[in-house]
């Protein structure tokens, strides 16, 4: 199995969707209701994989065009069939997932093996059937959305209005029209005229879920920029402009590192944002643009191994975040398969593993703790013994159940909870 | 004169540096720290350099902390400071670690008072004769990481110290942007012949990435290559072994 690269549920919370390094994408069903096994109820079972993208060579460069699937993003459900958007480096395609659970039988000029029949035999005109078959998931592109990105594509957002959606690169954002797949509109180009001049990147990129005019990008400085695609065709000029103040005390060559920001997500009520940068995960509120209203520590710990982490490149990981369909908790992965829940209600915070050795099926998570100084009580784990190489990059909140999937490594672990 | 008041958050498990009494023991050692990052920044930004297509988001981002660092050397007066106190094994630490950014302008800087790197070259100066081939050879064993910068091109063409690392970085960038119809060539023109020294003194140099252990580059203790800047220019059959390898892998 591959290191799982991306992990995303649909509207509904039925399909789970991961990509993984090797361009593959795997679907998960939940299981329906079923009489027979009463607790069956909430377990995903494989629906479809399928390749999605496979490795490219780009002549021009002499560069390899890396296959893995950077992001997964589901469009809402409009027939029968599911579609997703999955996006390598470079290139967007537009997948249409559908079922065949019947077949006709009971043709006139053909057997069931395709042979034709003789004539003379036929005595009677009959109606072909629809009969049962053995469900077969079938996975076909239908939409190539290519050569649109000079520099890798880091996030795709589907608009609220179904019809379009924008990718983000390094320096630039299109906006494309589902159907269109030979022109993209660029919206933002932050790319300087002189390449020497760069000093910023986009880092993420997503389009508010109620008003399909606005889209936020967030940057390797720490700064969010909220646009209004009405007010400019290039929307280089931002509408809101979010930045926290920076922390004199704290200042040290690595704080611009720690402050680029490695995901945004809105709220699903469209009221907040939520940023995640290498220390913390920040909550705005989307009128007040000078600084967060909630911020809440992933591991501070780790602050003062950021020289060491330098070193070993991890100070460079890109963590995701996700909100739980409320809106009321907030979750992030951290290292050593930890990942991090914020109440943002009550404040309360948890830090829960995953692995095989602590995760038996339907037993209950223990709370995990890092001891960050003094003397290590039992079950703590101290911060040097934590496994850097463990890194939960990739998280998913059921849109309404409290349903979670965290992808660890290559390993995927579904979470549910405690049902009595 | 060393700290406007702030507190280093870099290092691990760093004495902290509140008195100036003690900041001036400490002195030497956060420069040759912030030094030793600024090496570390280095080398990574030439990995980035090397690799098939770089991250363009970790560049950035390795390149302004390298600003970063060169503007809060320039402020501080820290290349002065080195020249004037030159006692000891500290100092000699110093210069040889801080070396690899010198060498460069060596040949620009004599009498000249240029501010951050240049100064530094100065000591050097007075011994050509031995010092300049030991200096030589260290610098050319790390030669490599630092093609950017360091190539014979630098030499027929003096310029501020100021401009040579500006330059090397919009270098990086240009050829991370591989904009050009030759990129591929320009690519390949700064690899020179020193291209397997990178593994050499990589290899040598990465074994010390450990968590905690931030203090490893203060040595660039290296490999045995003699190639001198006369080499520099590349070889066409090494060019061309060069283009074999990267064209298969």
């Amino acid at each position: 199995a591959d290191i799982i690269s991306t992990v995303e549920f649909n509207y509904s919370g039925d399909l789970l969707a991961t990509g993984d390094k090797g361009g593959r994408v795997v679907i998960f069903q939940r299981e329906q209701e079923n009489k027979s096994r009463p607790l069956s109820r909430g377990e995903y079972n494989v629906y479809s994989t399928f390749q999605s993208h496979e490795p490219e060579f780009d002549y021009l460069k002499s560069l390899e065009i890396e296959e893995k699937i950077n992001k997964i993003r589901w469009l809402p459900q409009q027939n029968a069939a599911h579609f997703l958007l999955s996006t390598n480096d470079k290139t967007i395609k537009l997948w249409k997932i559908s079922e065949r659970d019947k077949r006709a039988e009971g043709y006139n000029l053909k057997d069931e093996d395709g042979r034709l029949r003789d004539p003379v035999r036929i005595k009677e005109l009959r109606v072909p059937t629809l009969k049962p078959m053995d469900l077969m998931v079938e996975a076909s592109p239908r939409r190539i959305f290519a050569n649109a990105h000079t520099y890798h594509i880091n996030s795709i957002s589907v608009n609220s209005d179904c019809a379009t959606y924008l990718s983000a690169d390094d320096l630039r954002i299109n906006l494309w029209h589902l159907e269109i797949t030979n022109r993209s509109f660029n919206i933002v180009d932050i790319k300087p005229a002189n390449m020497e001049e760069l000093t910023e990147v986009i880092t993420a990129a997503e389009f508010h879920p109620q008003q399909c005019n606005v889209f936020v990008y967030s940057s390797s400085k720490g700064t969010i920029r909220l646009c209004d695609m009405r007010s400019a065709a290039l929307c280089d000029r931002h509408s809101k402009f979010f930045e926290e103040p920076e922390d004199p005390s704290s200042r040290s060559f690595f704080s611009e590192i720690i402050s680029s920001i490695s995901d945004v997500k809105f709220s699903h009520n469209g009221r907040y944002m939520m940023t995640r940068d290498y220390l913390s995960v920040k909550v705005w509120d989307l009128n007040m643009e000078n600084r967060p209203v909630e911020t809440y520590q992933v591991h501070e710990y780790l602050r003062s191994k950021l020289c060491s982490l330098y070193e070993n490149d991890c100070i460079f990981d890109k963590f995701e975040c996700c909100w739980n369909g409320l809106d009321s908790t907030i979750m992030t992965g951290s290292y050593n398969n930890f990942f991090r829940m914020f109440d943002r209600n009550t404040r309360r915070d948890t830090t829960l593993e995953a692995s095989r050795e602590s995760s038996k099926a339907r037993a209950i998570l223990k709370p995990r703790k890092v001891c960050t100084g003094g003397k290590r009580k039992k079950d703590e784990i101290s911060v040097d013994s934590l496994d850097f190489n463990k890194k939960i990059l990739h998280t998913a909140w059921h849109p309404t159940e409290n349903f979670i999937a965290v992808a660890a490594t290559n390993n995927l672990y579904l979470f549910q909870d405690k049902v009595n | 004169m060393f700290v406007r008041g702030l507190k280093r958050k870099c290092f691990d498990g760093e004495e902290d540096i509140e008195g100036t009494l003690a900041g001036i023991k400490a002195i030497p050692s956060y420069n040759l720290q912030r030094q030793s990052l600024l090496d570390m920044s280095l080398v990574k930004l030439q990995l980035c350099h090397m690799l098939v297509e770089p991250n363009l988001c970790r560049s950035v981002l390795i390149a302004n902390t390298v600003r970063q660092i060169q503007e809060e050397m320039t402020q501080d007066g820290t290349w002065q400071m080195i020249n004037t106190q030159s006692t000891g094994q500290a100092s000699l630490d110093r210069l040889v670690s801080t070396d690899i950014l010198c060498r460069s302008s060596r040949e620009q800087a004599e009498g000249k008072h240029v501010p951050s790197y240049g100064t530094f070259s100065k000591d050097f100066e007075g011994d050509q004769g031995q010092d300049n081939s030991e200096t030589m050879s260290t610098a050319s064993s790390v030669q490599a990481p630092r093609t950017l910068q360091s190539n014979v091109w630098e030499m027929e063409n003096p310029q501020e110290n100021k401009g040579n690392f500006q330059k090397s970085l919009d270098q990086i960038f240009e050829t991370l942007e591989n904009k050009s119809p030759n990129s591929v060539e320009d690519l390949f023109s700064e690899v020179d012949n020193s291209y397997y020294d990178l593994d050499t003194m990589l290899t040598g140099m990465m074994s010390n990435t450990k968590m905690g252990h931030c203090d490893g580059l203060e040595t660039f203790s290296s490999p045995t290559n003699t190639a001198s800047n006369s080499n520099c220019k590349s070889d066409l059959n090494e060019l061309d072994h060069i283009v074999e390898i990267l064209v298969e892998s």
